[in-house]
């Protein structure tokens, strides 16, 4: 029996990036807010402290800082023939646990998606014509653009202390910057990091064919930096632990460098770790939320009954919980209706690989986002006419961090094992470097999410299970824009080059990258979109679901940035709109 | 398909690659029983000859310097198998239990110490059938051959597919090879020094833009800086010792 304790105003479910916050926000604005993490509390002094901070097995291999799957995992398919099972151990991507989230661990790169990414739907068509659309092709118009999202990017970067160049200020292009980013307010606030060799070298290649090259936007501070929240975010000493790892500098911005320790002294907010959020308990009609139950450590249930829910967690439990909880209608594939769980969507990663035999590259000086960037073939940036595809992704000279367990490049036709291949490794550990493409993923009819009909998790509720595989659009796309980044390759001038673009069936084998998006997707019309626009659920309007969730489709970025952003604004919504007049806001 | 079968012809196949090469080759690669500091925990002796045998193998000492088995691995891996790694710890254990697809990854209800356990059982006593040999006894090409094999999927086992097999052992012999050496593996740096990786690093700030400059650095491990052995700065960062350059 739930032991039913005190209302508050406020209950997040999740305390991450989004969750901190928004937590700190609403506490601010005069709101009781209750934080509810089903993790423990971490944070840079002790959890991430030298000399431990850096152990490769420990927190790569062994995912420290990462979702313990024994108590609860997600099952997976690739299509709705194959029957579904459970994620046994992490592999394609790494969701944190927490307090913190996965913004502890991440690797930092912090992207605006483009104008063109939030209305992938009606620019397509007005530009190529219904036939370009690919098949079963759900991606649609997010229900927000650009424009109405640019002070929540600026808001977000600030507060983070993004280290980068601008390339678009208020439509004037600036050397040196992303000439195809949308308009931004001002410049980042801080400069970008340290050029590495590789970058150096794909710089001078790329404007030779014509490109225009510019830093990787980074949340490691180029230099000490005090945010809004009077928070100090340290400089970046390039030690190459940085994605997979907690900081021990407190150099990359999370939410323990930046947003933490403003929160944690809001005297209206209150933080309960290991409490598990397993269920917002909805009124009669089903049409208001009354509170969530959690359980603790000792296997206590209780009843947290609060005005506003916010679902603040990763993409899975976000959707899960709506699942569970009755919250909008799940998703239905073979009758193409309800919304819980409808446009998951993922990433679509490939890279080129260079070998040298002359140059040393150190690659292990390194900090997450590191790096040198074209972005001429993402999104909509480059003409698609005739090509069979829509979307495409950054290329960049990656240098974040080389280290031997995971990051040991050899040239293809290597042995796996034996003397050969440890000569190609001895030789090639520190000659070789990468360039990376975060490729795009659409939102298709057959992949999504919803209950496994059969796995539970420790506390014998379903297990979310995830129906997924990569479409034509996204082999195609990936094979096109990799070969464009082997011409820059081959422009530096390897001995040897590994072109690796994606075309495989999706596995959840090998990691891939921690962007799994949608489920709980953001829109304008209720019968396609979970969430209206400011991120409220549409059936339940004290509920707000914030995350990568909310993504119709997923860019051909990282998406902490634009996380951030729709953080920001959902906020803004809440404050100056929903506090004063709760109902629905679209 | 017909698993008896193949493995047959797979043992037909050894078995003649072993009639000739000369009985000495595979004398010397028998196990040589040195005294060892390491308390084991979980693997039986003979399960620790095979490793020692398996992972020199996978990675031989030769000219560029020592091996895995130099290196510690076997203890490495005894040690991951006896701790949380080897009992699925942070793993979902949850049945029914189905082979599922390639696509979806891990599905075996054993533990890795399960898996090893069986595995190394089943390889010896496939060995032993064929010519009345261990593993550790046959000669480095049929070794190769053995472990080619497994790789493949051409020497069936019973517990798990003996690619699954293979690649865990693979696996974890390159963590044991490149970890941290406070695990067991990575003996006198030695994984670290053959690829030229510094282990704990310092502050990069002022070398990150000398492009195209050799870092020589003595690498630093954790136990380092427990035993006191690395001078550090403020924020606990060793003060790399760089090697001084003969070319």
């Amino acid at each position: 029996m739930a032991t039913k304790l005190k209302p508050v105003d406020a209950v997040v479910v999740g305390v991450g990036l989004s969750g901190s916050i928004l937590a700190k926000e609403l506490a601010e604005a005069g709101l009781h807010v209750v934080g509810l993490e089903r993790g423990r509390w971490r944070d840079t002094d002790p959890d991430f402290a030298m000399p431990h901070a850096h152990d490769e097995l420990r927190y790569v291999k062994r995912h420290e800082l990462m979702q313990d799957l024994s108590r609860e995992t997600i099952t997976f398919r690739n299509n709705t023939n194959e029957t579904a099972l459970p994620m046994r151990s992490l592999g394609s991507f790494r969701p944190g646990e927490g307090v913190g989230g996965a913004a502890v661990h991440w690797g930092g790169l912090t992207w605006r998606f483009l104008p063109w990414d939030f209305e992938t739907r009606s620019r397509t068509l007005a530009r190529y014509g219904s036939d370009h659309w690919p098949a079963e092709c759900t991606s649609q118009d997010w229900g927000v653009t650009y424009d109405e999202l640019e002070p929540h990017f600026d808001r977000f970067e600030y507060l983070y202390g993004v280290s980068g160049k601008a390339g678009n200020i208020k439509g004037k292009i600036i050397p040196g910057g992303n000439p195809y980013e949308g308009p931004r307010a001002r410049e980042y606030p801080n400069p970008a990091l340290k050029t590495a060799y590789a970058g150096a070298l794909f710089k001078e290649a790329a404007e030779k064919l014509g490109y225009k090259p510019f830093p990787t936007p980074s949340a490691a501070n180029s230099q000490p930096y005090t945010n809004e929240y009077g928070a100090t975010i340290n400089g970046c000493v390039y030690c190459g632990y940085c994605q997979f790892f907690g900081c021990e500098m407190g150099a990359k911005a999370s939410p323990q460098t930046a947003v933490l320790p403003n929160l944690m002294k809001q005297s209206r907010f209150e933080l309960r770790t290991r409490a598990n959020v397993v269920k917002v308990n909805l009124d009669s009609a089903k049409k208001r939320a009354v509170s969530v139950t959690y359980i603790d450590s000792r296997g206590r249930e209780f009843e947290q009954p609060a005005d506003l829910v916010l679902l603040t967690s990763y993409v899975f439990n976000n959707v899960r919980l709506m699942l569970l909880s009755g919250i909008g209608k799940p998703y239905d594939p073979a009758a193409n209706s309800g919304v819980v769980g409808r446009n998951y969507a993922y990433q679509t990663p490939s890279g080129v690989t260079l070998f040298f035999e002359d140059k040393v590259f150190n690659q292990f000086m390194a900090a997450g986002g590191l790096g040198m960037t074209i972005d001429e073939f993402n999104g909509d940036n480059f003409d698609h006419a005739g090509l069979g595809f829509i979307g495409g992704g950054f290329f960049q000279a990656a240098t974040s961090g080389s280290r031997p367990i995971e990051v040991r490049p050899v040239p293809r036709g290597t042995p796996r094992w034996g003397a050969q291949w440890k000569h190609a490794v001895a030789k090639y550990f520190n000659r070789s470097f990468p360039i990376t493409i975060q490729g795009a993923c659409q939102s298709y009819r057959t992949n999504y999410l919803d209950l496994d009909p059969a796995y539970r998790d420790a506390y014998g509720l379903p297990l979310l299970r995830m129906t997924f595989d990569r479409h034509e659009n996204e082999h195609k796309m990936s094979v096109w824009i990799t070969n464009k980044a082997a011409e820059i390759g081959k422009a530096i001038g390897p001995s040897k080059m590994t072109v690796s673009p994606r075309t495989e069936k999706y596995t959840i084998v090998p990691y891939q990258s921690t962007h799994n998006t949608g489920g709980a997707a953001m829109g304008a019309e209720p019968a396609t979109s979970a969430v209206n626009k400011y991120l409220q659920s549409w059936d339940v309007p004290n509920v707000f679901v914030v995350g990568a969730s909310a993504f119709p489709q997923n860019g051909g970025y990282n998406p902490t940035g634009t996380v951030g952003a729709l953080t920001f604004h959902a906020l803004q919504a809440i404050k100056t709109r929903y506090v004063k007049r709760p109902g629905p806001l679209a | 398909m017909d698993e008896e079968g193949s493995r047959r012809r797979f043992l037909k196949s050894v078995g003649a690659l072993g009639a000739a090469l000369p009985a000495a080759a595979a004398a010397q690669h028998a196990g040589h029983a040195s005294a060892k500091s390491e308390k084991y925990m979980f693997l039986a002796p003979a399960e620790v000859t095979f490793l020692d045998a398996a992972v020199a193998r996978l990675i031989p000492a030769d000219e560029l310097g020592p091996g895995a088995k130099e290196a510690g691995v076997t203890y490495f891996i005894d040690q991951q198998l006896f701790g949380g790694y080897g009992v699925m710890a942070k793993m979902y254990r949850q049945g029914p239990h189905a082979e599922g697809t390639p696509q979806q990854g891990y599905q075996s209800p054993l533990t890795p110490q399960e898996v090893y356990r069986a595995a190394i059982a089943e390889i010896n006593a496939g060995c032993a059938k064929q010519y009345g040999k261990s593993y550790d006894q046959l000669a480095a090409a049929q070794q190769d051959e053995v472990l080619r094999a497994l790789e493949e999927g051409k020497f069936p086992l019973e517990a798990v597919p003996a690619r699954f097999f293979f690649n865990m052992l693979l696996e974890n012999t390159i963590e044991g090879f490149f970890s941290d050496p406070i695990y067991g593996g990575n003996r006198g740096k030695i994984g670290w020094k053959l690829v030229g990786f510094p282990g704990v690093a310092a502050v990069y700030t002022h070398l990150v833009e000398k492009h195209g400059v050799p870092y020589d650095a003595l690498p630093v491990s954790i136990a380092d800086i427990l035993e006191g052995k690395a001078a550090l700065d403020e924020h606990g960062h060793p003060k790399h010792v760089l090697l001084v350059r003969k070319d």
